[in-house]
């Protein structure tokens, strides 16, 4: 076969990327051609929300295990990145106390980026390893010992993140199309991590952890590897998000969020990148809608008080609903694929001689 | 005299305190041991008594019986949450099950924000609550000391039952292997069923004192309660309703001590140091300080 002939065949048995990002640039250009500014934030924050969720899946989705630390390390990338990009008069308003190493220092918006994720990857690296053991329980309770961890220090360490109190003055970086491409950029790593050999070993372990380190696997290190590469694209989707919302408290980063984002991959189907993609834009649609109504309520005033809590309400009860009735989500798990393609050829069974 | 006191006010404190947390750990304890169920949504029957408490209040009963009622809110809710949202995902795989509670959490926090209000809502409490007693130099609060004996004695009477009960037993013996109970002829459901209405009424009893410390309701005032009851469950051991109790008065004295003892910038980082705790006992002694008679290794 030649090359040619390969890229055609290779094209063809990988169409899932294909069909995940097309309708997702289709989307953008045309919010960026027809959408409102209010259409705009939403798909703007959907974008943010899809670069969490296919963070989650990463992890979750290939090793089986729980974690709700991630929106821990979406608040370090937040403010990992705004110490770097704030401007020095907007951090001698809002960070008064901040060090002075770090006062007059100002980089542009990629390199701070960069950084804030870079911190989020670091942390997840070493506090992440000695986690990797654990397993069901221990590792859920463990991780969400983690994102309190997180949580409290967010909160007391008044030099970098003006503490509880609301961090204002972060320059607006973050638009529709660099969100877009960051979470388009997403998918295919999320997509290509699941298919190569460390993703493969992961997903075996998934499947029989004992059964996967008789094997040879080092179950410990696959796991380790995908938590904080996982780790590094949560903290890039929590600098965007800070420069998409410009102020902020740590609040943002705590069991809301974590809640809304293992809903989207849950929903959606925590095994496969569709199911991630599938999840966000279904739970993203239902949430604006419902809001709107939640809106037109309170604006109308039929009522005698304000609706609030009933959009969360609703999720969660569609969540319990989908966990019972279809535990693996909307896509079972699958990918999507161009009907009629298999993905690789597979071996046939042979059929049994009966005599 | 002057030290000999502060150890009485100390003891006094922690004791009370540590009773509250030891009830909210077994609560949290008694249902994991049989299904394997961190439950989230432990936080929320805190929620549900206090403001039983809250709308009852008003009325015309007695106290005594408004904080009946609301034990009992307790218990009915724990019962219904079990009967529709647990039961269907008892076999799933446990994180379904966890994310179910999670949901479980979300759902009652917000129904409470729609239905009543997301503001705090001052909460009417027996003068009790509030008074102090006056011995000699020491100064006692009056829910301390009804704290301290309520707990004990409810840790006393959940022992009798436990111990000298055909239920009590198969409780046990279920948060031992419950494969094994159920291969014996003991029924799932009544086991599970009762799990969860010894659990929801541990939380009512937890509310009560609760919010008679805090004053007020809030649909956010579970947290603090379910992140007790895992830190005293870890540490004690998940799989352990000894354990449990051990790890509530265990944290229950530490909480107290740091008070006393770190400086004001570093308590803030309390929780943090406590959560550390938690990840560390994870790690190195995951069958906390008294294991479990089955506890399994964990692979």
């Amino acid at each position: 076969m030649n090359s040619g002939g390969k890229l055609i065949a290779s094209v063809r048995h990988h169409t899932t990327p294909i069909l995940l990002v097309l309708p997702l640039l289709i989307l953008t250009l045309l919010v960026d051609r027809l959408g409102g500014v209010v259409t705009q934030r939403i798909v703007i924050v959907m974008f943010v929300n899809l670069s969490l969720v296919v963070a989650l899946q990463m992890f979750m989705g290939n090793s089986g295990v729980a974690s709700f630390a991630h929106v821990g390390f979406m608040g370090i990338g937040a403010y990992g990145s705004a110490v770097f990009s704030m401007t020095p008069q907007a951090k001698a308003i809002a960070l008064r106390n901040l060090y002075p190493v770090l006062r007059e220092v100002q980089v542009p918006f990629i390199v701070a980026l960069l950084i804030g994720a870079g911190i989020a990857t670091l942390i997840a690296a070493v506090v992440g390893f000695p986690l990797m053991r654990l397993s069901g329980a221990a590792s859920v309770i463990a991780t969400f010992a983690l994102l309190i961890i997180i949580h409290v220090v967010l909160v007391n360490w008044s030099e970098v993140t003006n503490g509880p109190r609301t961090l204002f003055g972060l320059p607006n970086y973050t638009t529709l199309w660099n969100s877009a491409v960051w979470a388009i950029s997403f998918i295919l790593l999320a997509y290509v991590f699941k298919e190569t050999s460390l993703g493969l070993k992961l997903r075996a372990s998934r499947e029989e952890e004992q059964a996967a380190a008789s094997i040879g696997i080092n179950v410990v290190i696959v796991r380790w590897v995908a938590f904080f590469l996982s780790a590094f694209v949560a903290g890039v989707a929590g600098a965007l998000w800070a420069h998409f919302i410009t102020s902020f408290s740590p609040q943002a980063f705590y069991l809301t969020q974590t809640f809304l984002i293992i809903t989207m991959l849950i929903v959606g189907g925590k095994n496969s990148v569709t199911g991630a993609v599938v999840g966000t834009v279904a739970v993203t649609a239902i949430f604006e809608g419902l809001r709107s109504v939640e809106n037109a309520i309170n604006l109308s005033a039929t009522l005698p008080f304000t609706v609030s809590g009933l959009t969360e309400m609703f999720l969660a009860i569609a969540l319990i609903v989908i966990l019972i009735f279809w535990p693996a989500g909307i896509t079972s798990g699958r990918e999507i694929r161009w009907p009629g393609i298999k993905k690789r050829p597979r071996a046939q069974p042979i059929p049994v001689e009966h005599s | 005299m002057e030290t000999l006191n502060q150890i009485l006010q100390f003891l006094i404190n922690a004791l009370s305190l540590g009773g509250l947390y030891a009830l909210m750990a077994l609560g949290l304890t008694l249902v994991y041991g049989i299904l394997k169920l961190v439950n989230f949504a432990y936080g929320e029957l805190v929620m549900v008594g206090g403001y039983t408490l809250l709308l009852l209040g008003a009325g015309p009963f007695p106290w005594i019986v408004v904080a009946l009622l609301s034990v009992s809110m307790a218990v009915l809710t724990s019962l219904l949450l079990e009967r529709v949202a647990f039961r269907p995902v008892r076999d799933a795989d446990p994180n379904t099950m966890l994310i179910t509670s999670f949901a479980v959490s979300t759902l009652l926090q917000n129904a409470a924000i729609l239905f009543i209000s997301p503001r705090h809502k001052a909460v009417p409490m027996p003068s009790f609550f509030i008074e102090n007693i006056q011995l000699g130099e020491l100064l006692i609060s009056k829910s301390d000391v009804v704290s301290l004996i309520v707990s004990l004695a409810l840790l006393g009477l959940l022992t009798l039952f436990l111990k000298r009960t055909i239920l009590g037993s198969a409780l046990r013996a279920a948060s031992d292997d419950f494969v094994m109970t159920r291969l014996l002829g003991i029924r799932a459901n009544l086991v599970i069923a009762a799990a969860f209405g010894i659990s929801g009424g541990l939380a009512g009893v937890v509310s009560l004192f609760w919010i008679g410390r805090l004053g007020s309701v809030v649909p956010f005032i579970g947290l603090t309660p379910v992140l007790i009851a895992f830190v005293a469950s870890v540490i004690g051991g998940l799989e352990s309703l000894t354990g449990a109790v051990i790890g509530g008065y265990l944290l229950g004295f530490l909480n107290v001590g740091l008070q006393l003892a770190l400086p004001q910038h570093l308590l803030d980082y309390r929780q943090a140091f406590t959560f550390a705790i938690v990840i560390l006992v994870l790690l190195f002694r995951p069958q906390g300080l008294i294991r479990g008679i089955h506890t399994r290794e964990q692979v």
